[in-house]
């Protein structure tokens, strides 16, 4: 298990600018060094792990602590006057229960977990309760006694009269089951008053334990979805309760209104509206799910755009996780000389792997200036939707897909077990819910040098981050000069981050990408630039970035796609932006347009090899296979699966997008049964789609120029970095690689 | 506990499969025969209770038998045996699935 994890509030710098670390060490002293990454793969058959220290001001002794995270999303409203003076009140809302069994849930609460003090409106396996003290020794928490239902909308509602100390709560199904038995209603006395003025804030979704190093913490996680949520200053009639139900607040009702928060309101925001006159205006914290239906969405609208008022819900999940917000404990600020890279602080408290964290970024050339020809793009989008994936250890498929044993790796081990660290977009919360927001503020502990990951394929098991270190050890080892920039960088700063340099080589997956940078990338190609993509499964799945918070990222399962979860029906909307999610395919753009090739099979234990098509052989188009035999086997070796071709394969298609003057080089052949057609090519399912049978289960090479003399070279498979190194470098992986870069950075036309 | 998923029974080991157990010991990972595909379907699908892994103990060298809990948080339980090779892995878990499917303990 770790005894040491660290995250960055950034994950790329220029020379001059500062980058921070958090470091959250188990022993009393860390040391941290700065270095470059070239080659993260521990495989002892492969070219060997490789990383050069660099002196930097911040590389030292550092004094460790231990630093936690406090997951679980929720509504804050800070403290004020009309809350805290409340005697008598009511406090209402919609609510839609994913985990009513389990223990008690707070849907609002004015509650002070030190003092004892205050009311909250709960939720638990007695249904809803309202609890409410004056002090320790004098809480009582009164309930309905019927157990909701999961994954039904309900009207609920406690009130309190503080001269009578009458209570009465209201569970009303919206739902019209028969038999169900789980609407109540209830009138008692307490014994106890209740006193909320405390002074701390008023939370919806939770209940407020206490502040810490500048973060709320709370307790009593809500499951599931919040709407309307609404508060009284006394306790009102039945009738009163229909018409705040309604939403039809007037007159004497409106004057004893406290807040009534719109969810609705603010889809884009981290800011929560309160329509009352009193605007009690609050904030998310760890990202719930925004833009999600409400109790009254008729399934009309499909977008939150078109009927705000009907996404007046706010999904909750007790594993939500935005910012860790730990302390600062290594700052570096990046010399001027230092040359643009993969780096990474190292960070150890001892000798074992167990003892050591990396936390790799970019140091990207002096803004505004290219000091290479050669742009490796570190896709970092891709690297944040696969955050923390917990498949290995949760998705009983995961030793089906691999076709093998799931192997685990410490940092697994520690994040099976640290929940709190957050999960991935291939994820589900703990209420079954999928994983639509991903954040890098937190220890990503799978983006890692040394890590193994059980989607890599036999051999090295490599997948994204580290497997991508072996096309930087690749451009290391040939002696090419490069600059090393993020998907940030295309995000925020457009084609500018990329048209200053010939040529443009991607990672092995870049899988996600935001408008903008599908935007910025075609603009490069069509401007003249040239692109290598040495992977596959790129351009796949449509994100969003948060527009207030950096380092936030969104994803929507919608309706088509490999998908670990799916979004609910009229929840295919991005709520940062409000674009319709899901893959590209389905915004109109195929990857074939974008890269001539497009996600066609995919499959996790061995890889295969390509063998050459006629179009290789074309007198224009023969320079990139030079030195290849006609009949060569191309990448029957590597170390990711023991061939070229594997995990995830992408194929040429004229009629998703493939440009008409595309080349089609080669494709592979011969892959397992292992390896299946994508199931958005299932439009009726049928026998035969392995990789023993099916035509579609290939990898297709593929090159074409685009306008102003660019181009494009495809290789369409994600394991063709593996084979990079095989025979120390002499091999035809390598050839083929080094023919087109070495023509894509020149000046030559692509076409002889 | 064993982890085969008792809750199908769509497909069992008939006597003329025991042919597979050669094919497996032979070639436990990439390209099998149909039938053998279909045994590892079901050895290899279970949920995640008391279901077999690895940990890496060393890179591509050593490894160290466990079971998830099939609980979110919950430790997975670390066994004795360790493995140099994922191929003696693999035949030892497909021994111990075999017998929980069938009752046959099989000779290593």
């Amino acid at each position: 298990m770790m005894k040491i994890t660290a995250y960055a509030d950034r994950v790329s710098v220029a020379p001059g600018e500062t980058i921070n670390f958090m470091v959250n060490c188990e022993a009393r002293r860390f040391t941290a060094d700065i270095v470059q990454l070239i080659c993260g793969d521990l495989n002892p058959d492969g070219p060997g792990y490789r990383e050069k220290p660099v002196k930097t001001p911040a590389n030292g002794t550092y004094k460790g602590r231990r630093q936690v995270i406090h997951a679980g999303s929720f509504v804050e409203v800070a403290a004020s006057e009309p809350l805290s003076s409340l005697e008598s009140f009511t406090f209402a809302a919609y609510i839609w229960p994913t985990t009513p069994a389990r223990s008690e849930q707070a849907v609002i609460s004015a509650w002070s977990h030190g003092a004892q003090r205050g009311a909250a409106l709960v939720i638990g396996p007695q249904g809803l309760g309202l609890r409410i003290g004056a002090g320790k020794g004098r809480v009582e928490t009164i309930r309905t006694g019927k157990a909701l239902l999961s994954h039904e909308w309900y009207f609920v509602a406690g009130s309190y009269d503080a001269k009578t100390r009458s209570v009465r709560l209201l569970q009303e199904p919206l739902h019209q089951h028969v038999g169900a038995r789980d609407a109540a209603s209830k009138n008692t006395k307490a014994k106890h008053a209740a006193a909320l003025g405390h002074g701390e804030p008023l939370i919806i979704g939770a209940s407020f334990k206490q502040f810490d190093a500048g973060r709320t913490a709370c307790a009593e996680h809500f499951n599931g979805k919040i709407d309307s949520p609404r508060i009284a200053s006394r306790a009102l009639s039945d009738a009163e309760l229909q018409a705040f139900k309604a939403k039809r607040v007037s007159g004497a009702l409106l004057h004893d209104l406290v807040a009534a928060w719109d969810f609705g309101a603010d889809i884009t925001s981290v800011n929560v509206s309160d329509t009352s006159p009193n605007r009690l205006h609050g904030r998310v914290v760890n990202m719930p799910a925004r833009g999600m239906t409400g109790y009254n969405w008729n399934g009309e609208e499909m977008c939150w755009r078109h009927a705000p008022d009907q996404y007046g819900a706010i999904h909750f999940h007790d594993d939500d996780i935005h910012d860790a917000g730990w302390q600062v404990d290594v700052s570096l600020t990046v010399p001027k000389n230092l040359k643009s890279g993969l780096y990474a602080a190292r960070l150890r408290c001892g000798k074992n792997l167990e003892d050591e964290d990396y936390v790799p970024f970019a140091i990207l050339p002096p803004r505004g200036q290219a000091t290479a020809k050669i742009c490796f793009l570190l896709p970092t989008a891709s690297y944040m939707a696969y955050a923390n994936e917990h498949m290995g250890s949760d998705a009983p498929i995961a030793q089906l897909l691999g076709g093998r044993l799931v192997e685990h790796e410490r940092q697994d081990l520690y994040r099976n077990e640290h929940r709190e660290y957050g999960a991935s977009c291939y994820d589900t919360h703990s209420d079954g819910s999928g994983v639509c927001y991903t954040s890098r503020l937190r220890p990503i502990l799978n983006m890692r040098p040394k890590y193994r990951s059980w989607l890599g394929g036999t051999g090295s098991t490599l997948w994204q981050f580290n497997a991508d270190t072996h096309t930087i050890n690749w451009l290391e080892a040939m002696g090419y000069d490069y600059d090393v920039i993020t998907d940030e960088e295309l995000h925020y700063d457009g084609v500018a981050a990329l048209e200053q340099y010939k040529v443009v080589i991607t990672a092995s997956h870049p899988e996600y990408h935001s408008k903008e940078m599908w935007d910025a990338m075609d603009a490069y190609q069509q401007r003249g630039g040239r692109l290598m993509y040495l992977g596959a499964n790129g351009w796949y799945w449509r994100v969003a970035y948060h527009k207030e918070q950096p380092g936030v990222m969104e994803v929507r399962r919608a309706e088509g796609g490999i998908r670990a979860w799916e979004a609910r029906t009229g929840e295919y909307y991005h709520s940062f932006t409000g674009e319709y999610g899901g893959l590209w395919r389905r915004n109109g753009r195929a990857p074939q347009r974008i890269v001539g090739t497009g996600f066609t099979a995919q499959g996790f234990d061995i890889s295969s090899y390509y063998l050459r098509k006629p179009d290789s052989m074309k007198k224009e188009v023969q320079w990139i296979m030079a030195g290849v035999g006609a009949n060569e086997r191309i990448g029957d070796f590597g170390l990711i699966g023991g061939g070229a071709a594997g995990l995830e394969l992408d194929r040429y298609d004229r009629n998703l997008g493939t440009p008409p003057g595309a080349y089609w080089l080669a494709s592979s052949v011969d892959h397992t049964d292992i390896y299946l057609v994508v199931c958005e090519e299932l439009l009726i399912n049928y026998p035969g789609t392995g990789g023993q049978e099916s035509e579609l289960v290939r990898a297709d090479m593929v090159f074409y120029p685009t306008s102003n003399g660019g181009g494009v070279f495809s290789t369409s498979s994600i394991a063709w970095p593996g084979s990079l190194a095989h025979n120390k470098y002499k091999n035809n992986v390598s050839r083929i690689t080094k023919n087109v870069l070495d023509r894509f950075v020149g000046n030559k036309p692509l076409l002889d | 506990m064993v982890d085969i998923h008792d809750a199908t029974d769509n497909y069992r080991p008939t006597p003329d499969d025991r042919r597979l157990i050669e094919e497996f010991r032979k070639n436990p990972i990439g390209h099998h025969s149909p039938d053998l595909q279909r045994l590892l379907n079901r050895l290899r699908g279970a949920p995640m209770a008391d279901k077999f892994c690895l940990v890496v103990v060393k890179a591509n060298r050593e490894w160290q038998l466990a079971k998830t809990s099939g609980v979110r948080g919950k430790p997975l339980k670390m066994l004795e045996q360790r493995f140099t090779s994922m191929a003696d892995a693999e035949w030892y878990v497909f021994r111990q699935r075999w017998k929980a499917l069938t009752g046959e303990s099989l000779r290593d």
